[in-house]
């Protein structure tokens, strides 16, 4: 009788365990297939095209009767607007999650962490609105410059995006550092500024760069915002107000007008291989650095 | 959370058997072409599929050239088309004993704009091929202020930049530094929003926020777009292979109506009537 039952929730057991792994590999195999289908859609520009030309390439005329598939521009456009973005997106991240994290009050923390979290929720279309409806204008009138569609406002509202994903991962990660070690630190007569500084932040060091590259990702794979605050221009950019196409916002404008398995067609799947390597690095990196300094406590 | 995620499967669920359903039966048209005439068929398809709910309407962009190939492979019904067919195209067509008959639907017509506070008022189509290849970079030079001229176009896979580059451009490049907009929407918005930009959109996103310039010395109207004084404008066709019968008909008697010409109108172009 004992056996029996507990051979029937084994079995129950085994079911279990075997429907999650049905899902989880549902979920590789539905990556796995969209790689698939990237490349076999991708690939093909490489007939018309060298991958020389398509990764150095200038111009970028995919419709003319003769034309041209350079994509490096575009590559200039996002690397630059990534770039500028996370330069102001990760110190204020990353104070934020400290200051939420260390110093907050638990009244404030209380308030403070659903409007972040808030931020997080607004969607990418309504931000590149503001972006263009109130950001440019008051920029252009500022600086006396031809455009406010431009790399600077793209940067900005990217940072926008970004900041609330460095925040909340990056005061998980904070949070994680033992009370212990905190203790210890300030027992040994260190104030709350250099316990903070040399025993907080290297603690939770791995989980804070998980954060920056998460958030950096956001940006790179961000559309709406740069399809309609960085102003278009594939040119690579030589100053902060230079206007700039970065790689989704040409898939997004162009792809549904684009002939049916057309060169132009596969050109567009082609920037998505590109991008798709990109965020894949990017992922590698936060892997790496996640497993090199995991927190050993 | 998980009450959101039941309504949602069963909204997905309730498609599929919608689509399946649509799938299954009733007759289905093909239409295939120009990416001009595509977001009028679409418009247009989604009423004629409210009026007609037995008719299921397949609509695809490619453009002209592929869409007049289609009814010659007699692989679809209906073609759209943003130019008239040529004679090597009537040629094959005859040889395949295939007998193409167009029905003109609308006007494409584009307009230059600029910020309502720009002084120049009045440009010529040669003019406007130098601004937008990179010739004329100061307003100056055309009797405005002393500023740098902010051009806006569209992303070349969409219908108004063909016409633009065919009739203005006459098929040389925009100079890349151009800023690039994904819609007639984001161009007025841009333009009306910066004082030294110039863009081009349909003739019916034109809005109080825009100055519409004189080109060559004429107002764009749906008058002069219709007598062909205006120069950057051209009709629009439908082709079908032979005098359109039963559904194709009635879809293309749908365009001509009143109704239909009205959503014509409302998606930027100038109606026939």
């Amino acid at each position: 009788m004992k056996n029996k039952g507990i051979s029937k929730r084994q079995v129950k057991e085994k079911i279990i365990s075997s429907a999650f792994l049905l899902i989880a590999f549902i979920s590789i195999t539905v990556l796995f297939l969209i790689m698939l289908f990237l490349f076999k859609e991708g690939l093909p520009v490489f007939k018309v095209v060298s991958l020389k030309e398509f990764l150095l390439g200038k111009l970028w005329y995919p419709t003319d009767d003769y034309p041209d598939f350079g994509i490096f521009p575009m590559i200039a456009g996002t690397l630059s607007v990534t770039f500028f973005a996370s330069c102001l997106a990760v110190p204020f991240g990353i104070m934020g999650a400290i200051y939420l994290a260390e110093i907050a009050s638990n009244r404030v923390r209380e308030w403070l962490k659903p409007v972040f979290e808030l931020l997080a929720a607004i969607p990418s279309v309504v931000i590149g609105f503001i972006g263009m409806v109130v950001i440019a204008p008051v920029m252009q009138n500022i600086f006396d410059i031809p455009t406010g569609l431009n790399m600077l406002n793209a940067s900005f509202m990217l940072a926008l995006m970004a900041v609330p994903t460095i925040t909340s991962i990056a005061e998980d990660a904070i949070n994680a550092v033992p009370q212990e070690l905190k203790d210890a630190s300030l027992a040994l007569g260190a104030t709350r500024w250099e316990t903070i500084l040399k025993v907080v932040l290297p603690a939770s060091l791995s989980g804070i760069i998980t954060a920056v590259i998460l958030g950096m990702s956001r940006v790179i794979g961000e559309t709406m915002v740069v399809l309609m605050v960085a102003g278009g221009a594939a040119i690579v950019p030589s100053a902060l107000f230079d206007p700039v196409r970065p790689m989704t916002a040409s898939i997004a404008a162009e792809m549904g007008e684009a002939p049916f398995h057309g060169e132009h067609y596969y050109a567009l799947f082609a920037i998505g291989i590109i991008l798709f390597i990109f965020t894949f690095i990017f992922n590698l990196i936060a892997d790496y650095v996640s497993y090199k300094y995991k927190q050993v406590i | 959370m998980i009450k959101q995620k039941g309504f949602i499967m069963g909204l997905v669920i309730l498609l599929m058997v919608f689509i399946v359903n649509k799938a299954f039966c009733g007759t289905s048209i093909i239409i295939k072409g120009s990416t001009t005439v595509l977001p009028i068929c679409q418009k247009i398809a989604e009423e004629f599929m409210k009026i007609q709910p037995d008719t299921n309407l397949s609509v695809s962009g490619g453009g002209s050239g592929n869409g007049i190939k289609a009814i010659i492979d007699n692989t679809c019904d209906i073609a759209m088309s943003s130019r008239f067919i040529k004679s090597k195209e009537t040629a094959l067509a005859c040889e395949k004993n295939i007998l193409p008959v167009p029905h003109r639907i609308a006007i494409d017509c584009i307009v230059p704009v600029v910020h309502p506070e720009n002084k120049v008022t009045d440009i010529t189509m040669e003019e406007l091929k130098k601004i937008y290849t990179g010739k004329i970079k100061n307003w100056k030079e055309l009797g405005g202020i002393d500023k740098k001229i902010v051009i806006v176009s569209r992303d070349t896979s969409s219908g108004t930049y063909e016409l633009w580059h065919e009739k203005v451009l006459k098929k040389e490049r925009v100079i890349p530094s151009a800023l690039l907009q994904a819609s007639n929407g984001t161009v007025a918005q841009a333009v009306s929003k910066n004082k030294y930009a110039i863009g081009y959109i349909g003739i019916g996103y034109i809005n109080k926020d825009l100055k519409a310039l004189k080109v060559n010395g004429v107002t764009a109207t749906v008058d002069t777009a219709m007598n062909g004084m205006y120069p950057i404008s051209r009709p629009l066709f439908l082709f079908t292979n032979g005098w359109p019968e039963g559904k194709s008909a009635s879809f293309i008697n749908f365009i001509i109506s009143p109704k239909g010409q009205g959503l014509v109108k409302g998606g930027g172009f100038v109606p026939l009537f």
